[in-house]
């Protein structure tokens, strides 16, 4: 198609919609309906990821080594763990850490308890590497690793704890992307239908257009732009209101449950939109191109 | 040199009717040629197949030396653009003007917006609708929506007018109005085929008469007449 026709097709894509107003105006606001179902169930998931990615981040594994492993053996095999893509974070803990931190949990009075034992430090041998993990469901391979190790003498972890949160995730994971399918499916639908009454309006232009010899390309233009146009109003219209709804939501809980700023921390409304609207917008455009090039294929067949 | 050619084409379709046997024709370039034949003969289906609306079962066309068997899906708006076409029913779009109408073939094949100011109104000139360009298709009689949908096939400067059943609308004297305009445009070097059941014009014109009778020729003749199929 040429350039020149661009802007008569865009005012054809329009005019179509005007045309066809209701139609227009149902299948924009089902896209509305699904984009903002589709926003919201993204904020509250990357929130729900977060809080899961702070719980995974504070389960630990600990690795112990041989009594007689040399501090530059130990030093190698935390250059060994640093490799490690899974590892979020590692920590030496030497035998006076372990030491202190055992006696202020263990006693009533640590201070005696320490001064008791003196210089022989019970745990003299207990020099460990605390490791957390970006992702708990690497947990059982990256423990096995550990095992492999020379010179580790045990890894303690949390399995159980690792599992479940890893388990809370996956499903998280499917049945969103069940619900936003199913979305995106009764979106492509809905266009599929405007855009057909559109062209069955049309019929006999169209049948005029084919006979005086217009291009394929141009006939369909006008639709796909009224698709687009469609599914780009209806992506913009839930991202306005999502905004002020997760400002609102936010600050609303946050004034209300003040104790959860402690175990819980909102995505801030700038990172979350600037992921999500770039994603919307182009779910929205993307359900317009696609629905209404599918339709055109299959009714403008010469 | 001719700019319609068919040779042995039929026609059959899925269900079985054969609308066009063995059709072998050949028309030149200027020529005026009328087809006729009664209800069922193959007239529409010879238009079908011209304009690349049907695929024959067997045989060969070309037309404005395009071979249609060879033309691709994607390729079939070259041979219409060089055929224009007029309907019966004139098949012109109600919601749009005089104006509109005919600078929508021109709009649709991509012509540039300052052609398009120059031909429409040189076109109506031609049918002689220049003062009527904008009124809507409803304010004019049949003959004056004829002349638009005359106007709309020629604005495009085709090679070929084909005319399905021009005046099968009108009174005759629009009817006369119609013909004498389409001889006119073959006068100029445009060929033209003119379906018709019309009696009266077919032997008064004295043109080349195709006769269809179900889906054969029967006569193919020069300045001949109306031949009644009984």
């Amino acid at each position: 198609m040429k350039i020149s026709s661009v802007g008569y097709s865009v005012r054809q894509g329009f005019k179509n919609i005007r045309r066809n107003l209701l139609f227009s105006l149902a299948s924009t606001g089902t896209i509305i309906a699904c984009l903002f179902v589709f926003g919201l169930f993204y904020c509250v998931l990357v929130n729900f990821r977060g809080a899961i990615h702070k719980i995974e981040s504070s389960i630990s594994i600990a690795v112990f080594f041989n009594e007689d492993l040399s501090a530059e053996a130990i030093n190698l095999i935390g250059e060994q763990i640093k490799t490690r893509k899974e590892v979020n974070t590692i920590e030496y803990i030497s035998p006076e850490q372990a030491w202190e931190s055992f006696s202020e949990q263990t006693y009533d009075d640590p201070e005696a308890a320490r001064a008791a034992f003196g210089a022989d430090n019970p745990l003299a041998k207990s020099a460990s590497y605390v490791i957390t993990l970006n992702d708990s469901s690497k947990q059982a391979d990256f423990v096995q690793f550990l095992e492999s190790i020379e010179g580790v003498r045990k890894v303690s972890s949390s399995g159980d704890t690792a599992d479940s949160i890893s388990a809370i995730n996956a499903f998280v994971g499917y049945a969103s992307f069940g619900i936003i399918f199913i979305l995106l499916l009764v979106s492509i639908f809905l266009i599929n239908n405007t855009i057909t009454i559109g062209i069955t309006v049309r019929r006999e232009e169209i049948r005029i257009m084919k006979l005086i010899g217009a291009t394929n390309g141009f006939i369909r233009a006008p639709f796909i732009i009224e698709g687009i146009i469609i599914g780009l109003v209806g992506s913009i219209v839930p991202l306005v209101l999502l905004y002020y709804l997760y400002d609102l939501v936010i600050n609303y809980i946050a004034g209300k449950f003040s104790i959860l700023k402690n175990l819980f921390e909102f995505t801030a409304p700038f990172d979350m939109f600037k992921t999500l609207i770039p994603i919307t917008l182009l779910i929205g455009i993307g359900i317009g191109f696609f629905g209404s090039l599918i339709t055109t294929r299959k009714h403008l067949e010469i | 040199m001719s700019v319609i050619k068919m040779e042995n084409v039929t026609m059959k379709y899925p269900t079985g009717t054969v609308a066009l046997k063995d059709i072998n024709i050949e028309i030149e370039k200027g020529e005026f040629v009328f087809v006729v034949g009664s209800t069922g003969s193959g007239k529409t289906t010879f238009l079908e197949l011209l304009l690349r609306e049907l695929v024959p079962t067997k045989g060969r066309i070309e037309v404005a030396g395009i071979d249609l068997a060879r033309l691709k899906k994607n390729r079939i708006h070259k041979v219409r653009r060089k055929i224009g076409v007029v309907f019966q029913n004139f098949r012109l779009l109600k919601d749009r003007t005089v104006y509109e109408n005919v600078a929508f073939a021109q709009r649709v094949i991509e012509t540039p917006s300052r052609y398009i100011k120059r031909q429409v109104p040189a076109v109506l000139a031609l049918v002689g609708l220049e003062d009527k360009y904008k009124s809507y298709p409803r304010q004019l009689s049949g003959g004056e929506q004829q002349r638009v949908a005359l106007a709309r096939a020629l604005v495009n400067k085709p090679e070929i007018i084909l005319a399905d059943e021009p005046t099968g609308n009108l009174d005759p004297k629009h009817s006369w109005d119609v013909m004498n305009l389409l001889d006119e445009i073959n006068s100029k070097g445009t060929t033209v085929v003119v379906v018709t059941h019309n009696k009266e014009i077919v032997n008064v014109m004295k043109k080349r008469v195709i006769t269809l009778k179900k889906g054969v020729i029967v006569s193919d003749v020069q300045k001949g007449g109306y031949i009644d199929e009984d």
